[in-house]
């Protein structure tokens, strides 16, 4: 069973409009960012900065927790496991 | 300043020169209108007030009416038409996607607000297509303020913050430069301006569709607010999460000033206009308003 990524409207233009993606063996969050970023070019930079860190107003949920709660990129994933990419809030 | 009704006291807010910043932009001045001042801690008491107002005036809601007001909002808004309500008997419903901050939830929870929650994900126009549903469900329930296409709420800065801006700064402002959330502030205020003298009005965006300068709106990617008139702008600028935010901290450090991060953005613009004046040796006042304080963006307890 897969890992289920799902992406905010923002960023479906890179994912040919999905809102939800699936990563398989991905052990840690960096590795499916890192599976998903190969196979949706442009997406690396959005979540990612230079240094190759979270950026700091990207936030990424395993499942309920906020991940900069636990280990950050390094938090390990289990299959069944669902990511969630939660964009700030725009406008009014 | 002595008021009988809190509503009063909605604009009016101080002007506060940046000198940290002036020190890059000698014959350059910049100032800040506070807008987070204002009784609901936001600028936009400003068209939550006007656009209430106006629909108490025309019958709409009010005591004896039933009608409850509901608006999509990312939270400044609904804090707004939440305080306003209970001050001026007016039931409100606000539709806000899911993370917006806690903050903004207990707020508008205290003042006796119904709050609706849309998917996060789909950001503030998935709250606003969930608020256009549930009016279509219910038409006669609901008055929708519509923050986004009132034409209220630009009006408001054109009575109010341009002639507040005008007045401060005896005339003198030459350049105008606000972020664009409905596109209220910056519309309403470059009428209001213009209707006195030449001012550039500049508006502030994010530079990407995925950013953290909430409050703010990426036009391209985004429905667009039928109030915002972009060819009325003289100019755009981008400005990076990055950029806004540590300008955020710097204002804090600073001046002492509790900015938020719209408000860093907006001063980032500002700066940028008056670099770019005091570059070629002209003398200029850039005005900017800061929209909200710091303590707005506590983060959300949970996962939305």
């Amino acid at each position: 069973m897969p890992v289920i990524v799902k992406i905010p409207a923002p960023l479906r233009p890179l994912t040919q409009g999905q809102s939800e993606v699936s990563v398989e063996n991905a052990a840690t969050v960096q590795a499916a960012v890192e599976d998903l970023s190969r196979r949706y070019p442009g997406l690396r930079e959005r979540l990612l900065d230079d240094k190759g860190a979270l950026r700091r107003y990207v936030n990424i949920f395993r499942n309920d927790e906020d991940i900069r709660h636990g280990k950050s990129l390094q938090t390990a994933l289990a299959e069944g496991d669902k990511l969630t990419i939660v964009p700030a809030i725009a406008g009014g | 300043m002595i008021v009988d009704a809190l509503a009063q006291a909605v604009g009016n807010t101080p002007m506060v020169r940046l000198r940290a910043l002036e020190r890059e932009t000698p014959g350059v001045e910049i100032w800040a209108k506070l807008d987070w001042l204002n009784p609901g801690g936001s600028v936009k008491d400003r068209a939550g007030l006007f656009i209430v107002q106006d629909a108490i005036e025309r019958g709409l809601v009010g005591p004896g009416r039933t009608r409850t007001l509901i608006d999509s909002t990312s939270g400044n808004t609904g804090i707004a038409y939440a305080w306003l309500g209970a001050a001026l008997g007016v039931p409100v419903a606000l539709v806000m996607p899911g993370n917006v901050s806690e903050a903004r939830k207990q707020l508008t929870r205290a003042y006796g607000a119904q709050q609706i929650f849309s998917d996060p994900l789909e950001q503030s126009d998935g709250a606003i297509r969930l608020c256009r549903t549930l009016v279509a469900e219910e038409p006669e329930r609901w008055f929708y303020a519509d923050q986004y296409s009132n034409p209220m709420n630009p009006r408001a800065h054109e009575v109010t913050t341009a002639q507040e801006i005008w007045r401060d700064t005896g005339g003198r402002v030459t350049h105008f430069v606000a972020g664009i959330g409905t596109g209220g502030t910056i519309m309403g205020t470059a009428r209001g301006l213009r209707r006195h003298g030449a001012v550039q009005v500049i508006a502030v965006e994010p530079e990407e569709a995925l950013h953290g300068l909430e409050g703010l709106k990426h036009m391209p990617s985004s429905i667009v607010p039928p109030i915002y008139r972009e060819e009325e702008l003289d100019r755009k600028l981008s400005v990076s999460t990055d950029a806004g935010w540590d300008m955020a901290e710097r204002l804090i450090v600073d001046e002492g000033l509790l900015a938020g991060h719209s408000a860093g953005a907006a001063a980032v613009g500002a700066l940028q206009v008056a670099r770019e004046l005091a570059a070629s040796g002209r003398r200029g006042v850039v005005v900017t308003l800061f929209p909200d304080r710091a303590d707005r963006y506590l983060p959300p307890a949970e996962a939305p």
